[in-house]
């Protein structure tokens, strides 16, 4: 590969000066126009049939302009399985579902009409546990199950909680147990989490007078928006303008379509009107996504050598109440169910239960760190059975190029044994340090998980000096996609970086990219924009070669001019190509010049219904977590005494971001392995603010030692692949691991409270 | 409509005069009245600090601070920080280190970090660590929060 100028340089981020000046503007930043406010009324059962909704006194409110319930528009919407409510049609089915929804002059005035709206419920049994949801003889949650129109690669079964059941059988499990000396089978846990972005979930929609529907939103994908929309207020699309900002992170609740369906109604009634919902900390908390619960079964068997010859994986999701999105984190979860280890004999089965919790829905991870913290767990009993060192059993077993997923899938461009290695050397593995003290490590795969035609477009306009415009779909959630996206732009234009300008997307004039989720930008809108670049560099030489009478093979272009390499007198500058006509002449050569790229994947399958087998996977991206840890044995506090990360980014675009997304992931981990877990009692969820649902603050975030591994990939641009969520994945585990090296107790959910801790030792005693 | 009191209060170095509703936050009011939308809204109750400001030198949670309160007072926003177009030296150290990812967090933490170099000229990692514990980043810029302060520190 030729020398690269951009991409692999720590450029400045496109978006730095807004960002610390203030001037970034978030959607609750910008003027659209004259304003109403919207506020919800929220179910306070979490099962329950709405008898009566009176909302007499609250219309009487002052200020009041309109108040619409489920039985004005019972409008479902869902990403792959259409089951979800915009407001509660007939029942609830879950603690704080939307059943009413206000418009007003003032947010004050709509928050004090919902107080005086009165529901009454008659109160149905809601189950809370998906163990027991999916029992034959369980309430139904969704009587509808087997109308809903469904992504026909998921397989709910009607009549029952079940919205999803992904099978996977890949070579023959039996055999794979008979062949093992030894047999491991454990439970784990791991709760629900949510994602809490500093900024909440927010949309602003106007219904123009000539029935064009304008959508601000903190939407990660306004393509997938605005079709969702289309879908289920059957709109045209081209009626539907999707406008992008900043987005305060996103983390994966920001997927799909949430907030923006509650007030499309509403501004459909006046029409002209900016139509505003601005969730609070706590609807944002209990309103939005959470990450599914995950109980799980894994028996494995391994040999005296330390190979592993058959898993057997069971997962029972807790899905909550509605399940759109949820199915697809079940199946990811179940076709990537080895983790990042080669076995040849699997059989998993996991299953997307309703509940009457809260939605569940896609976090950082999608599924990976939930299923993965029992596959790095159970290679620690493996170890200590075995008598082994957990590092090498995962050396011996890990994933090389040429190995196979749990789908059959094989891999390529793989070294995770130099991330395990590179993290274990960090931490100055094997070597003992105190009584409390001890060492873990984890590792860690993911692909993006994305329909197998998941598209992507990219726009290049060259302006008249030479600079350009590069336009795509894709958002910034903080992730620094239009840093990369442009780095990529200007390695393929030979254009620099600062005469490219990269705006976040409006679906009216930016192209199409599925959706910003998946780590799959970089990969995807990368290639599309390498693809634009080059179709670009294409009608500049084209152009040149008319305009400067020689050959195109001849012609060279340095960003600046084109020339010809046998005569570098003879040369056209860029102003000179754009304005496309001959100088002596005057006749017109080509147009302006636009470049277009697309892309969809061609290397992924659907799966086989009954055996899970197929090619799910655009890339693998595959790292390692190591840390180091001093257990308080009084207090049950865990300290951090040394955090190493290490991630395959390919090759990194920009490493300083690289960096920052290793580094956010890291801490999002260690903060759900410490601190976070979601607490219900019968649907309520109790911690609803940043007080009783801690994360991570600066003053509890120990230093990070952070390593990119470059091992290229083949069909990535420049060989990158995305990197964003898969920091994450190892670091419960990598902690659970070295607490469990320096205390000797075992533990099979987290987070590691104090509480937790301190009670682990003293059963054990 | 709500009862409204005027106050005078200097924001980023200029004189004002408003009327203010009786029970509006600052944090309201810099956004909505003043229109200084670099201040933002993460919580609402004081426990994510998005909506930090500098009131008579001191850091505060804009969101925890009724507008009548301002009456008298300086207030100084992240607008405030640029002067004449040139950046202040914390922006720019900011900008240097990475350290912001989503940008949400960053005009408060900006303002804390501020508030803490102005009392604490030389900070240690604890001193910086104490000082923006109020300050949520969910986007786990912290190591680079905490590298950026002290370059900003040193010069
Ligand atoms: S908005 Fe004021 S502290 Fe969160
Ligand atoms: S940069 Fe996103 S919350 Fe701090």
């Amino acid at each position: 590969m030729a020398e690269l100028k951009t991409v692999g340089t720590s450029v400045q981020r496109k978006d730095a000066i807004e960002k610390v000046t203030g001037s970034a503007q978030f959607i609750e930043d910008r003027y659209m126009g004259p304003m109403l406010y919207a506020k919800m009324k929220k179910s306070t059962v979490a099962h329950g049939i709405i008898k009566k909704i009176d909302l007499k006194k609250a219309q009487a409110h002052p200020g009041v302009k309109a108040i619409l319930t489920g039985k004005d528009y019972p409008n479902k919407i869902g990403l792959y399985l259409i089951d979800r409510d915009f407001l509660a049609v007939e029942k609830v089915r879950y603690w704080g579902e939307p059943v009413a929804v206000v418009a007003a002059v003032t947010e004050k005035a709509a928050a004090e009409a919902v107080e005086l709206i009165e529901v009454e419920y008659e109160e149905l049994p809601g189950v809370f546990d998906p163990r027991e949801s999916m029992k034959p003889n369980a309430p139904v949650i969704h009587e509808d199950l087997g109308n809903y129109e469904i992504v026909p690669i998921f397989y709910p079964k009607p009549g029952t909680n079940i919205a999803n059941h992904f099978k996977l059988r890949k070579g023959d499990i039996d055999k794979g147990f008979a062949e093992a000396d030894l047999v491991i089978e454990k439970e784990y846990y791991v709760p629900q989490m949510q994602h809490v972005p500093i900024e909440t979930h927010k949309a602003a929609v106007q219904w123009g007078h000539d029935g064009k529907l304008t959508v601000w939103s903190t939407a990660q994908s306004p393509n997938v928006v605005r079709q969702l929309l289309a879908k289920s207020f059957d709109i045209p699309m081209h009626k539907i303008r999707v406008i992008s900002s900043y987005i305060g992170g996103g983390f994966g609740c920001k997927a799909g379509a949430s907030v923006e369906g509650l007030v499309i109604p509403l501004a459909k009634m006046f029409p002209g009107y900016i139509v505003r919902i601005i969730f609070n900390r706590e609807e944002d908390m209990q309103g939005t996504f959470t990450r599914q619960a995950l109980f799980s079964k894994l028996k494995t068997g391994v040999r005296k050598d330390g190979r592993i010859t058959a898993l057997q994986y069971e997962m029972i999701w807790d899905g909550g109440a509605y399940t759109e999105y949820g199915v697809n984190i079940v199946r990811a979860a179940g076709y990537s169910s080895t983790g990042a280890y080669d076995i040849p004999n699997v059989k998993t089965d996991s299953y997307c239960v309703y509940t009457n919790n809260s939605i569940g829905g896609p976090v950082r991870g999608f599924g990976m760190c939930e299923m993965q913290w029992g596959i790095e767990r159970q290679i620690e009993e493996i170890a200590k059975q075995l008598d082994m060192d957990p590092l090498e059993v995962r050396m011996i077993n890990g994933m090389k190029k040429g190995s196979t997923t749990a789908a059959g899938q094989v891999v390529q461009d793989v070294d995770y044994h130099k991330c395990l290695k590179t993290v274990a050397d960090q931490i100055g593995w094997g070597k003992k340090e105190g009584k409390y003290r001890g060492k873990g490590i984890a590792g860690l795969v993911k692909c993006p998980a994305q329909p197998s035609n998941a598209a992507s477009s990219a726009i290049i306009r060259i302006n008249e000096d030479g600079t350009a415009h590069v336009m795509i779909g894709a958002t910034e959630m903080g992730q620094g996609m239009l840093t990369a996206i442009s780095q990529i732009a200007s390695e393929a234009l030979n254009i620099p970086v600062d005469k490219i300008d990269i705006k976040v997307p409006d679906t009216d004039f930016t192209p199409y990219e599925w959706q910003s989720v998946g780590s799959r930008i970089t990969y995807t809108c990368g290639t599309s924009v390498k693809r634009a670049a080059e179709d670009a560099l294409g009608q500049i030489y084209l152009i040149a070669s008319d305009l400067l009478e020689t050959p195109q093979e001849d012609l060279t272009f340095d960003g600046k001019k084109v020339y010809s390499t046998k005569d570098p007198g003879i040369k056209a500058t860029i102003r000179e190509i754009a304005d496309s006509c001959k100088k002596c002449t005057g006749e017109g050569i080509a147009g302006p010049i636009i470049g277009r790229g697309s892309f969809v994947p061609t290397n992924m399958t659907n799966l086989d219904p009954e055996t899970g087998q197929g090619n799910p996977g655009l890339f693998y991206c595959f790292g390692a977590t190591g840390v180091e840890v001093e257990v308080d044995p009084e207090t049950g506090v865990i300290k951090i005494l040394q955090l190493a990360a290490a991630i395959d980014a390919g090759q990194a675009v920009n490493p300083q971001l690289c960096i920052s997304q290793l580094h956010g992931g890291t801490i999002m981990g260690l903060s759900t392995a410490l601190y976070e877990e979601v607490k219900f009692d019968k649907g309520i969820m109790l911690n609803r603010n940043f007080t009783d649902y801690k994360i991570s603050s600066i003053d509890n975030t120990p230093h990070i030692d952070s390593f990119i591994i470059e091992t290229p990939e083949t069909n990535g641009p420049y060989g990158a692949r995305g990197i964003g969520e898969q920091p994450m994945i190892a670091v419960a585990p990598a902690v659970a691991n070295a607490v469990c090296d320096a205390l000797g107790i075992e533990f099979n959910t987290f987070p590691l409270t104090p509480e937790r801790v301190w009670k682990a030792i003293k059963d054990s005693k | 409509m709500s009862e409204k009191i005027a106050i005078n209060f200097t924001v980023n170095g200029d004189n004002e005069s408003r009327d203010v509703e009786v029970g509006q936050t600052l944090m309201k009011f810099i956004r909505d009245d003043l229109h200084l939308t670099g201040t933002k809204s993460g919580c609402e109750i004081g426990e994510c600090g998005a909506c930090t400001v500098i009131l008579d030198g001191k850091p505060v949670n804009s969101c925890l601070v009724l507008a009548v309160e301002l009456d008298g007072k300086e207030l100084v926003t992240i607008e405030g920080l640029t002067k004449n177009g040139e950046l202040d030296r914390i922006q720019k150290a900011f900008i240097d280190h990475a350290a912001f990812q989503c940008g949400y967090c960053t005009p408060g933490m900006i303002m804390s970090a501020r508030a803490l170099l102005e009392r604490t000229p030389e900070p240690t990692d604890e001193d910086i660590n104490e000082a923006l514990s109020g300050n949520l980043c969910r986007c786990g810029a912290y190591q680079e929060i905490r590298e950026a302060v002290k370059s900003a520190s040193k010069k």
